[in-house]
């Protein structure tokens, strides 16, 4: 029995499966994360209030736990997956040409966007999670004032410019991956595969515009 | 011949190993005269008549219908799985999609499943196997039924003809850059599991076939439709969409 399932969850049709459910999921994150830092255009006052009821929850930390949880699954099978695929062809071809009919940019350097988004990730967390820790009160409850820490963050050109170009590498990963987990998930149908397909795109774009127009906004706040 | 038949002259890179123990390498010919009224493997066959009679061992290949519809003949031409056109198998490719002076690279198909029996010959006998494990419907023999007592939808009925389609050449292996066997595995697995007779046994058919195919070695499709590109018949990616459901479907309700 224990076996049987063993077998299931190893195979490579369940493995594209998870690898599919934990990027859906992650692609969630990403939106819910997006519309929540958006109240940075709101007011300093909005987004620390938003950030500190988030994280003054015991809650957060199962939250987290399950995120990093699903990022780790997602990460883990990544590796294996492309070190089966790796082995499934041990002698290479001389000449190898894409048809143009099939695979795109995105498709063949997912493992590629792939690793620079877990280093842009690690810093991410390194910067904002564990950056400066900047004080605010409101009425009179004390907070941390992390809109302080991000505009400051954001006045580096360098590290603005770099944050943008990591949100161009997640928009590519988005945009093959999250119409292929509908695939890997067994959603494939004429009436609506197309539709994916364009939702897919949708998604890359608003992912990578609406990120990056966070550094733009904090550089230019500081700016005057 | 045609009223614009022309010669060609090539430089033919070919893959050439002695057997599956020899690490081979590539070999250049120079082939002048190649008709471009001429298929693919008939340039092939110039190839060979000319090294025989050099006393040179000549390339070996499969092919067998040179009709486009047996499924043998394979090579990678100028690194594309049954050469640059679509929806056309080796032997139906013809010269005059070559011009005067190319260089034309031809290699076996390669996947860790495949090995190499001899030049550009490989041992596509995995295919063999998965469709052992479950490519079938078992019936009961006697007298053949009456045509029309299990009724088939239209619509199913021409899915499943567009799966049956497949000729298990293994283009769809040759060019996925993961060497991953799903295109093939999920057109066999849906031509069955579209039709009222092969319903029955869908269960254990999928997990078998997948079971299989993981344990032949192929990698894992990234769903970058590259097989769909390259199969000389067309088959779609949505039939591993099919195959991806009827594995879950599969694992998650049957009973073995
Ligand atoms: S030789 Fe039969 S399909 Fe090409």
């Amino acid at each position: 029995m224990f076996e049987r399932f063993l077998k299931v969850l190893t195979s490579s049709v369940i493995k594209k499966q998870l690898m599919g459910l934990t990027g859906l999921l992650l692609c969630g994150f990403l939106l819910t994360h997006l519309i929540g830092n958006f109240l940075i255009f709101v007011s300093p006052e909005a987004f620390n209030t938003y950030a500190y009821k988030l994280t003054s929850t015991p809650l957060i930390y199962v939250a987290e736990a399950v995120l990093m949880g699903i990022f780790l699954l997602h990460l883990g099978l990544a590796m294996v997956l492309t070190i089966e695929n790796k082995k499934a062809r041990p002698v290479g071809y001389y000449m190898k040409q894409p048809t143009g009919r099939g695979s795109t940019f995105a498709s063949s350097t997912m493992p590629i966007t792939g690793i620079v988004i877990g280093i842009f990730i690690v810093l991410h967390i390194i910067h904002f999670k564990f950056g400066a820790h900047y004080s605010v009160t409101y009425g009179d409850v004390e907070m941390r004032d992390l809109y302080r820490l991000i505009i400051e963050e954001f006045q580096n050109k360098a590290f603005a410019f770099g944050y943008i170009v990591s949100m161009a590498f997640i928009g590519v990963h988005i945009s093959h991956g999250f119409w292929s987990a509908f695939q890997s998930l067994g959603f494939n149908h004429p009436k609506y595969t197309t539709v994916l397909r364009c939702l897919s795109t949708i998604y890359a774009i608003t992912i990578f515009g609406g990120f990056s127009s966070l550094p733009i906004y904090c550089f230019l706040q500081g700016v005057q | 011949m045609s009223s614009e038949e022309k010669q060609l002259t090539l430089n033919l890179k070919v893959w050439r190993q002695k057997d599956g123990k020899d690490k081979g390498q590539m070999v250049d010919y120079t082939l002048e005269g190649v008709s471009t009224d001429s298929s693919f493997l008939e340039m092939m066959d110039q190839l060979n008549e000319k090294l025989v009679v050099e006393n040179q061992d000549p390339v070996a290949f499969d092919h067998d219908c040179r009709e486009g519809i047996c499924g043998m003949c394979s090579l990678m031409i100028n690194g594309q799985a049954h050469g640059p056109e679509s929806e056309t198998t080796t032997c139906q490719l013809h010269m005059r999609k070559f011009n005067d002076g190319d260089t034309v690279v031809i290699e076996p198909w390669r996947a860790r499943a495949f090995p190499v029996v001899k030049d550009l010959m490989v041992d596509r006998s995995a295919f063999d196997e998965i469709i052992m494990a479950g490519g079938y419907v078992n019936v009961n023999t006697g007298n053949a039924q009456d045509a029309n007592e299990i009724l088939v939808p239209k619509e199913d009925a021409d899915l499943a003809m567009d799966a049956a389609a497949c000729i298990g050449c293994a283009a769809c292996v040759a060019s996925c850059k993961n060497a991953s066997a799903m295109l093939f595995v999920s057109a066999k697995i849906s031509q069955l599991a579209l039709l009222p007779q092969g319903k029955l046994e869908s269960d254990k058919r999928a997990q078998a076939m997948v079971e299989k195919m993981d344990e032949l070695g192929f990698g894992n499709c990234t769903n970058e439709a590259e097989c769909e590109a390259s199969c000389p018949k067309g088959i779609d990616i949505s039939n591993i969409a099919r195959m991806n459901r009827e594995y879950f479907k599969s694992a998650v309700v049957s009973k073995s």
